[in-house]
């Protein structure tokens, strides 16, 4: 099953990935080309766009039309594909870095306009391409590569964000929840508007051994002890939910999308230049 | 047939890329371009267009690749801080080999400095705004009707040769208001080829004329798309061989085509040792200031480089051997003098004439620095 999508989903010829062993960013890859599998999707009218970082390299291996913007703006250039062609589907795969920092600004925008854009943010805590520096995401007192004496800042939770923004679709998973991350992949990639789904994923090579987190095999393991699901939340008091994490579907809302009203603008202009 | 109109370069811009097939804009206001976002937005919607008002430039330059990649013919509109914040994205544009119309609409700067003043201080910065060496078009327009003209040529050249091409307006054409006839049936050479198999088509090749046909997504060829140095499939390679010969047919696709890509106008005098070359407004001035020359006895030719890069570099070079004077005439601190007086290798012969505090140049000016420098 596995190499049969290998042969119809991924470039063989760019093969082997760049990724270091353990590293989840395959995992998640993956997950998204069984969601489109799944979905039956027309690959011709599929768009993967991708933004800067070991995460964003996912498009160059998936046989799709695909582009790898510049750092943090893979966003932006999905708006314009999604404007201009509202026809094609347009999947956005950006890290905690590209998505959380440099491209913060792009990312309340999308929300807030509601357009139907699918972003796949693979979280692994760090940032990865760099060498191990700290990111948005990393949570307070880990060290990185720039936190040498522990994080100080206050990290994101950039579902919350994303629903405080706009976004009509928030969910998030992890590379150990591989099936119920499909399955969100898959609402999301279907739902009209503005698609937002956290991948929490592992960086063994910066984020893992720097906080003595273990190989991959070992943070899979910390991924499956810490999640919670939104749907059992109630049964855990406070103090059992301080370390954990919520996984699940957040946020499934209908609300106008944006090249659909974009589209219903134009139509209106047309039929009052023709009453003239 | 004529048209005759009376309206603003702004607004020549707008209506040229529309006669173009401009039928997305992106962009963020600021002053003096903003006027191109207003209409675009106001006609686009009309024709099926888009437009879109971002949250900032570097959105706004990378929704426009976007944009042209899904097929659109795709146009944004700036000034100097703008145009700052576009570079990364243009660059993106010129490795990736994206069509698309950037257009600048100078003020004075640096930074904020005074947005409704005009300058052409941006000269350089539409060369080398962005990091290493790539491709790209630069046109400066210095009256309503070459705006026009200027921006037909804009789109034509930036599919023929898949570079951006940026339009370098200053606030003067950007917001004159002039009378000019425009011709119902522009030149608009929509690259017409014959789509290739599915699975032939290698979107990098490394063809003779250097350009492989672009084809935007959607239709069934599956490429990838990249700033990084790509082999001719695009796919990303740190093998130094491959991106030579990357860099080589970017940088030759312009240089070699020196003589397509490159507009001037020029009236060389036969008895005439001062040569007079301004581009945008600036020319307007000197064209005053070459009357006033030839009333108190002093001939002078003329350069106009509509094209500002690549340079008309061979032809230049060849018609400035007379003079004994260059003068040129620009509103910045002599940008496009650093060119004039590299092509010549000057010896004193190159002198600039400049003002960059806001203040247009006038041909008082122009005549009296000229004069004072003979
Ligand atoms: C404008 C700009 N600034 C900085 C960089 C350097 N850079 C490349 S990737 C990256 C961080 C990537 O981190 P993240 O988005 O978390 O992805 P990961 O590599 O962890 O998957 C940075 C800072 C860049 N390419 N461009
Ligand atoms: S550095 Fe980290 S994120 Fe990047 S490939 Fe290696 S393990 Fe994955």
């Amino acid at each position: 099953m596995a190499s049969e999508l290998i042969k119809k989903y991924y470039r063989t010829d760019t093969l082997p990935t760049i990724w270091c062993p353990g590293c989840g960013n395959g995992i998640i890859t993956s997950a998204i080309v069984r969601a489109i599998d799944n979905l039956n999707l027309d690959r011709d009218k599929v768009c993967i766009v991708s933004g800067i970082g070991c995460s964003s390299r996912a498009s160059g291996y998936l046989n799709f039309n695909t582009l790898h913007t510049t750092h943090g703006r893979a966003l932006a250039f999905a708006t314009g594909i999604k404007v201009a062609n509202p026809s094609l589907t347009v999947i956005v795969i950006t890290g905690d870095g590209d998505c959380a920092a440099i491209g913060g600004n792009h990312f309340i925008h999308a929300c807030r306009r509601n357009i139907d854009l699918t972003t796949i943010m693979f979280n692994n805590s760090i940032y990865g391409m760099t060498g191990g520096q700290y990111s948005p995401s990393t949570p307070s007192m880990d060290k990185s590569t720039t936190t040498p004496y522990g994080n100080i800042d206050r990290n994101f939770d950039m579902c919350k964000l994303a629903m405080a923004a706009g976004a009509t679709y928030v969910a998030r998973s992890t590379s150990y929840h591989v099936q119920q991350l499909i399955k969100l992949i898959e609402k999301g990639i279907m739902h009209r508007g503005f698609s937002f789904i956290e991948a929490i994923t592992m960086c063994p090579t910066y984020y893992g051994r720097k906080n003595k987190k273990g190989d991959g095999k070992e943070m899979l393991k910390w991924q499956k002890e810490h999640a919670v699901s939104v749907d059992n939340m109630k049964k855990f008091s406070k103090e059992e939910l301080s370390d954990k994490f919520l996984i699940g579907e957040f946020l499934n809302i209908d609300e106008p999308e944006f090249t659909e009203k974009y589209d219903k603008m134009i139509n209106s202009l047309k039929v009052n230049s023709d009453d003239k | 047939m004529m048209t005759v109109k009376l309206m603003q370069g702004n607004e020549a811009v707008v209506d040229a890329a529309i006669k173009a097939g401009l039928n997305f804009f992106a962009g963020y206001p600021i002053t003096p371009s903003t006027e191109i976002a207003e209409l675009c937005s106001e006609k686009l919607p009309l024709i099926g267009g888009k437009f879109i008002q971002m949250e900032d430039e570097l959105s706004s330059m990378a929704a426009v690749i976007g944009a042209s990649l899904a097929g659109a013919k795709a146009m944004t509109a700036t000034s100097g801080p703008g145009f700052s914040l576009k570079q990364e994205n243009i660059g993106f544009a010129s490795m990736a080999e994206i069509p698309c119309v950037i257009v600048d609409v100078q003020r004075c700067g640096p930074s904020t400095g005074m947005p409704t003043m005009p300058s052409q201080g941006d000269v350089m910065q539409s060369r080398w705004g962005t990091h290493g060496d790539h491709p790209i078009i630069v046109m400066s327009p210095s009256s309503v009707k070459e705006a026009y003209e200027i921006t037909i040529k804009a789109f034509n050249l930036t599919y023929k040769y898949r570079t951006p091409v940026i339009l370098l307006l200053d606030e003067v054409i950007g917001h004159v208001r002039e009378r000019i006839e425009i011709e119902d049936d522009p030149n608009v050479t929509n690259e017409k080829f014959n789509l290739p198999d599915v699975n032939e088509y290698i979107p990098y090749k490394n063809v003779l004329n250097g350009v492989s046909p672009f084809i935007p997504f959607g239709l069934g060829y599956k490429y990838h798309v990249t700033g990084l140095a790509h082999d001719e499939k695009g796919y990303p390679t740190n093998s130094t061989d491959v991106n030579e010969r990357l860099m080589r047919r970017l940088l030759g696709k312009i240089e070699n085509n020196r003589d397509d890509i490159c507009v001037y106008d020029e009236k060389i005098r036969k008895d005439s040792d001062v040569l007079i070359v301004s581009y945008g407004s600036s020319a307007r001035a000197c064209k005053e200031s070459m009357k006033m020359l030839g009333e108190a006895g002093i001939n002078a030719s003329f350069f106009k480089p509509i094209t500002i890069w690549p340079f008309p570099e061979a032809h230049f070079k060849e018609i400035s051997e007379k003079f004994k004077y260059i003068f040129v005439v620009e509103m910045n601190n002599g940008q496009l003098y650093l060119e004039i007086d590299r092509l010549v290798k000057g010896f004193g012969k190159v002198i600039k004439v400049n003002k960059f505090n806001g203040e247009y140049l006038t041909p008082q000016y122009i005549y009296e620095k000229v004069k004072e420098s003979l």
